[in-house]
């Protein structure tokens, strides 16, 4: 079998559209409400899951044939935490910025359902590398959602992209714009990610139930 | 050893016996469709309750044992990141923000850190800077004066509280009066991205500077939503109204206790005569400053 045969590709493709974590398998939708009202905690808390559930789904993939039936959820557990708190500390010690930055989302990686859901769904089932490659494709389409609404959450919340003032150097404020606080709130994050369902679905027919 | 089991592989259908059927009878496919099952290796039942506590206990001590490694391993170097951090918000409610050396700044700068008590006594002369937080008493209030480039004195007091999420703290850095802000820091663990994380924000951070702290003995110094009185009064941060209530609250207990050092150590002002020409004291060199500008 080659390293990127068709089944492969599949296990990195399909987590994008097809598949999307967050629109799809409405997996770590929590997240996706809570990190997105700024661009950049929204991009790093996509890097970082990325690299967890990757990494997390090759361990579990590993041993995956050792782990007992009945208590392989604690054990995916146990990995997830154990990477989790591994990541935090080499950041406290290496990139101390970040790891401030980072202190919530880190934590929240741990409780991020989309780690559980592929530890379960792929990684107990798959070897090592297509387990990887499902771990990257699903971080990403999570990420890529992630940054999807934090670009308007931030853009039409606050008027910034990336804490760069664009309204402001646009000068939309002096034609009278205001911010729109609603999209700082939990409920525009709802609205707007409804929306890349919507959009998802009348692309794609197959989607629709 | 048990009877073998094979399966069918068109149904999926369980057959045990010492020899595969003849044909399935779930879906009649052929004896050829019958595979044999792999007896599980001895001893390695992954099913008994054995293996899986030995199995959660191997895990776990594995983990305990890579997580206290990695975390003894980095300590040190954590440590002095968080003491670096540390130096750098103290510095920061000095207004000297984003510097290549911190820690050299620092030095420069922060010619003491004492402890003192809410009488207004000194308690030891340096060392305020290795007070934990959570030992921080009435008597035991750390402080820390800096004097900077023109000469001036400052006062810096470290703050904390809750905000809406978590913690919430800051330092808050006073003019030689002891009374006018010179600048001050806030930052916070996990309040709301955009609402409440917006006190770490130079612009919420910028609306402090020239308020008063103490008036009639008591701390005037409250976040608002409309100002009324410029001299005391901050204006909050629209939909962050728990974390501003977690900050206002945070200035209320953690300035009172300095009060009575603070004011042993103002410079006495003259009570303000009639003709403002009268005030021959020289002042600071700040005060200078200003009296030029005035002119």
């Amino acid at each position: 079998m080659g390293l990127f045969s068709k089944k492969n590709k599949e296990a990195l493709n399909t987590p994008l559209f097809k598949e999307n974590p967050v629109t799809i398998q409405v997996l770590g939708i929590c997240s996706a409400l809570a990190v997105t009202s700024k661009l950049e905690p929204a991009i790093v808390m996509g890097l970082s899951v990325t690299i967890i559930v990757a990494m997390a789904n090759v361990i579990i993939s590993l041993i995956r044939n050792t782990i007992p039936n009945r208590i392989r959820i604690i054990i995916q557990l146990v990995v997830v935490a154990a990477l989790v708190t591994l990541v935090s500390e080499v950041l406290k010690a290496f990139a101390y910025d970040v790891s401030v930055q980072l202190s919530v989302y880190i934590g929240l990686i741990i409780t991020n359902c989309i780690l559980m859901g592929r530890l379960e769904a792929f990684a107990m089932q798959n070897k090592p590398w297509p387990s990887f490659l499902d771990g990257i494709g699903n971080g990403v389409g999570y990420a890529m959602i992630l940054v999807i609404v934090a670009f308007f959450r931030e853009l039409f919340g606050s008027g910034t992209l990336l804490n760069y003032p664009l309204f402001e150097k646009l000068g939309l404020y002096e034609l009278g714009y205001l911010n729109n606080g609603l999209m700082l709130m939990t409920p525009a994050a709802f609205i707007l990610i409804a929306c890349i369902v919507w959009y998802q679905r009348a692309k794609d027919k197959s989607l629709q139930e | 050893m048990a009877a073998k089991k094979y399966v069918c592989k068109v149904c999926g259908y369980v057959h045990e016996g010492n020899d595969a059927p003849g044909v399935c009878p779930l879906c009649k496919a052929g004896a050829s469709e019958f595979e044999a099952v792999k007896a599980p290796k001895k001893g390695l039942d992954t099913n008994s309750d054995i293996y899986a506590i030995l199995y959660s206990v191997v895990v776990v001590v594995i983990v305990a044992f890579l997580l206290a490694g990695v975390s003894s391993a980095l300590k040190p170097k954590q440590d002095a990141n968080v003491e670096l951090d540390k130096k750098k918000q103290i510095l920061a409610s000095l207004n000297e923000r984003n510097l290549p050396d911190a820690a050299a700044t620092y030095d420069a700068l922060i010619v003491a850190d004492p402890i003192v008590d809410a009488q207004g006594n000194t308690v030891a002369e340096n060392g305020g800077f290795k007070v934990a937080n959570d030992a921080v008493s009435e008597s035991n209030l750390p402080l820390y004066i800096a004097k900077l480039a023109d000469g001036s004195k400052k006062y810096i007091i470290p703050m904390t509280g809750n905000g809406l999420w978590g913690g919430i703290w800051g330092y808050l850095a006073l003019n030689d009066d002891c009374n006018t802000i010179y600048g001050v820091y806030f930052s916070h663990a996990s309040e709301t991205p955009g609402l409440g994380a917006e006190i770490a924000s130079d612009k919420f951070q910028s609306r402090f500077p020239g308020r008063e702290v103490y008036r009639d003995g008591n701390v005037a110094l409250t976040i608002v939503k409309k100002v009324t009185d410029e001299t005391v009064e901050v204006n909050a941060i629209s939909g962050a109204t728990i974390t501003c209530n977690g900050v206002n609250d945070m200035l209320q207990r953690k300035l009172a206790p300095y009060k009575a050092y603070l004011s042993a150590n103002a410079p006495v002002v003259e009570p303000v005569a009639v003709e403002p020409a009268a005030i021959v004291e020289p002042a600071t060199a700040e005060a200078e400053a200003q009296e030029k500008v005035e002119e």
